[in-house]
């Protein structure tokens, strides 16, 4: 059937516009509440600086470096499972999200503000950390090093906004936090992230390739120079977790809002 | 078809499902262009299962849902309409200019920011912070939000249910101002003197069907009852046992009468007590003709049941 009485076209520009407004808005209204981002983003900096930096003095340099990049992953999963899963979680029980899903939004906006707030935070923990370990840790990084680092911080984020976006498209409200953590503790702690690898039980060291944080360990271990193995495998995998949890999620989405 | 008859939003034999239970049952519905449709109807009656429909919120599980001969869910189709929901938790620390940026951005045509304020009443709330304000405040807010893509067809669910008498008169002029302009607006509405006030046709519903739809005139004349009230000493039990009386109660010691043929009541009651003091009679507003509606299905609904069992 033709429409009745032409619509008036959304120019292109406007269209950008408005995903430029849902970002922004995003941003404004974070900024404005640290009570949300800020204990997200300081809880693994805190972390590290017990567990990565004042317990592991005397280890030397290299491991110094090993520390750094694995907490630094543990960093980078906080905003993605929580920044972008709870905040979710709770806007679909708020009813935001429905309200969202009524107006002509162009699709993905929405989820598109939340992933480039997750990704700033990203950053941010990344050089809290960095900041940490120059002036505590004593360790040497070179400067593309820790550029490197930075970046699979920014990027690696995305897997767990994805797997975050999921777990908020399952569980309204209150509840995600708490299931949120049941993944992001024990799998930090499976993938390597708290103790190397070699000081796991066999079992866990072979179940390992399971968690997308091992992959981006590995990724985050080759930027600061202590991983030579080839990176492309990681790199699928991360791909194909995020897309996966992003596709299932957007159906959920889709379907019951 | 006439293009200018041809419907902004329209159901037909829509069907929605949650489980086993069904919260829209084969209804049509039709907004006509530059009319406002009141949907009534006690909770659960499907009223927010029908919206949802036509806003692409969920599909139908059988039937046609259209917006401007549209699927709901195009967002070309969604352009051309405003929303306010029953609830929505915006995000709080926005402040309402903010708020009304980002809305706006949305659509192709939008009105400027100060013209929607001024038409919303809310001038002067545009650099607070949306957490600030108070729940008739924030109501206003989200009319304000609905109207600012200049949209042809506004859904408004229970818009005033917070607000004041002052800001109720207000947004009732601010719709009627839209009409003017030819918007459309599909209204769904607890309080039944809003329905009275603004809506050109009403839809009364109930466990989800739609069960009467017409003018409010319509819907008043099909339930002929008038009230009587009065002070009496007569007591209650013998008016109850009075055939032409439908429904009586007492409060305060005033007596509440719902009656068809109100004359024959009347004459009866003065006749057997001569002390009845200040009667008064009145054509029954809209929410006696309601009640008597869905209470009308309800017991066809029961016979339905028994004769089915």
């Amino acid at each position: 059937m033709e429409v009745a009485l032409s619509t008036p076209a959304m120019p292109r520009r406007r269209v950008i516009g408005a995903y430029l407004e849902e970002a922004r808005s995003e941003c404004l209204r974070y900024m404005r509440a640290p009570g949300f981002m800020l204990p997200i983003m300081l809880f693994p900096a805190m972390f590290y600086l017990l567990f990565g930096v004042l317990m592991a003095k005397s280890n030397g340099a290299d491991a110094a470096r090993y520390l750094l990049a694995s907490y630094g992953v543990f960093g980078v999963m906080s905003p993605g499972l929580f920044g972008f899963g709870v905040s979710l979680a709770l806007e679909r029980d708020g009813g935001l999200l429905t309200f969202k899903r009524a107006l002509p939004m162009p699709p993905g906006a929405y989820l598109l503000g939340k992933m480039l707030m997750a990704m700033a935070a990203a950053g941010v923990v990344i050089l809290l950390l960095l900041a940490m370990a120059f002036s505590l840790g004593h360790v040497t990084l070179s400067l593309a090093q820790a550029a490197a680092l930075l970046l699979t911080g920014v990027l690696g984020v995305l897997p767990f906004c994805a797997l975050g976006m999921f777990v908020g498209t399952l569980i309204k409200g209150q509840g995600a936090p708490g299931m949120l953590q049941l993944i992001y503790l024990p799998m930090s702690f499976m993938s390597g992230l708290w103790f190397p690898l070699p000081m796991l039980p066999k079992f866990l060291q072979q179940i390992a390739p399971v968690w997308p944080a091992y992959h981006l360990d590995r990724l985050a271990l080759a930027s600061v120079g202590m991983n030579d193995e080839p990176l492309a495998g990681h790199l699928m995998v991360l791909l194909g977790v995020t897309a996966g949890f992003t596709l299932l999620a957007a159906r959920r989405l889709r379907r019951h809002g | 078809m006439d293009l200018a008859s041809r419907p902004v939003a329209r159901l037909a034999g829509a069907t929605r499902r949650y489980g086993q239970q069904i919260a829209l049952d084969a209804v049509n519905l039709v907004v006509q262009r530059g009319e406002l449709l009141a949907l009534l109807g006690p909770n659960g009656a499907g009223k927010t299962t029908a919206i949802g429909l036509l806003l692409g919120l969920a599909r139908a599980d059988a039937g046609t849902v259209e917006l401007f001969g549209m699927d709901p869910q195009r967002i070309e189709a969604r352009r051309r309409i405003g929303v306010m929901l029953q609830s929505a938790e915006l995000p709080p620390t926005l402040r309402v200019g903010e708020l009304l940026r980002l809305t706006a951005s949305y659509y192709p045509a939008p009105r400027r920011l100060e013209e929607t304020a001024a038409m919303a009443g809310i001038g002067d709330l545009l650099r607070r912070p949306y957490a600030k304000l108070s729940g008739g405040q924030q109501r206003c807010v989200q009319f304000a939000l609905a109207l600012c893509g200049r949209p042809e067809l506004l859904f408004l669910d229970e818009p005033t249910v917070g607000m004041d008498i002052e800001a109720r008169q207000k947004l009732w002029a601010a719709i009627r101002q839209l009409i003017a302009e030819g918007c459309s607006v599909l209204l769904t509405t607890h309080y039944l003197e809003e329905a009275e006030a603004l809506a050109d046709r009403v839809c009364v519903m109930t466990h989800g069907r739609v069960i009467h739809e017409g003018t409010v005139d319509a819907l008043r004349a099909r339930v002929a009852l008038r009230r009587i009230r009065c002070l009496s000493t007569l007591p209650i039990d013998t008016l109850r046992a009075w055939p032409e009386i439908a429904d009586v109660q007492q409060e305060n010691g005033r007596l509440h009468i719902t009656a068809a043929d109100a004359e024959a009541v009347v004459r009866r009651l003065l006749a057997a007590d001569l002390q009845l003091r200040e009667l008064e009679v009145q054509r029954a507003g809209l929410a006696e003709a309601f009640t008597e509606l869905t209470r009308d299905a309800a017991e066809t609904a029961g016979t339905d049941q028994r004769e089915a069992a």
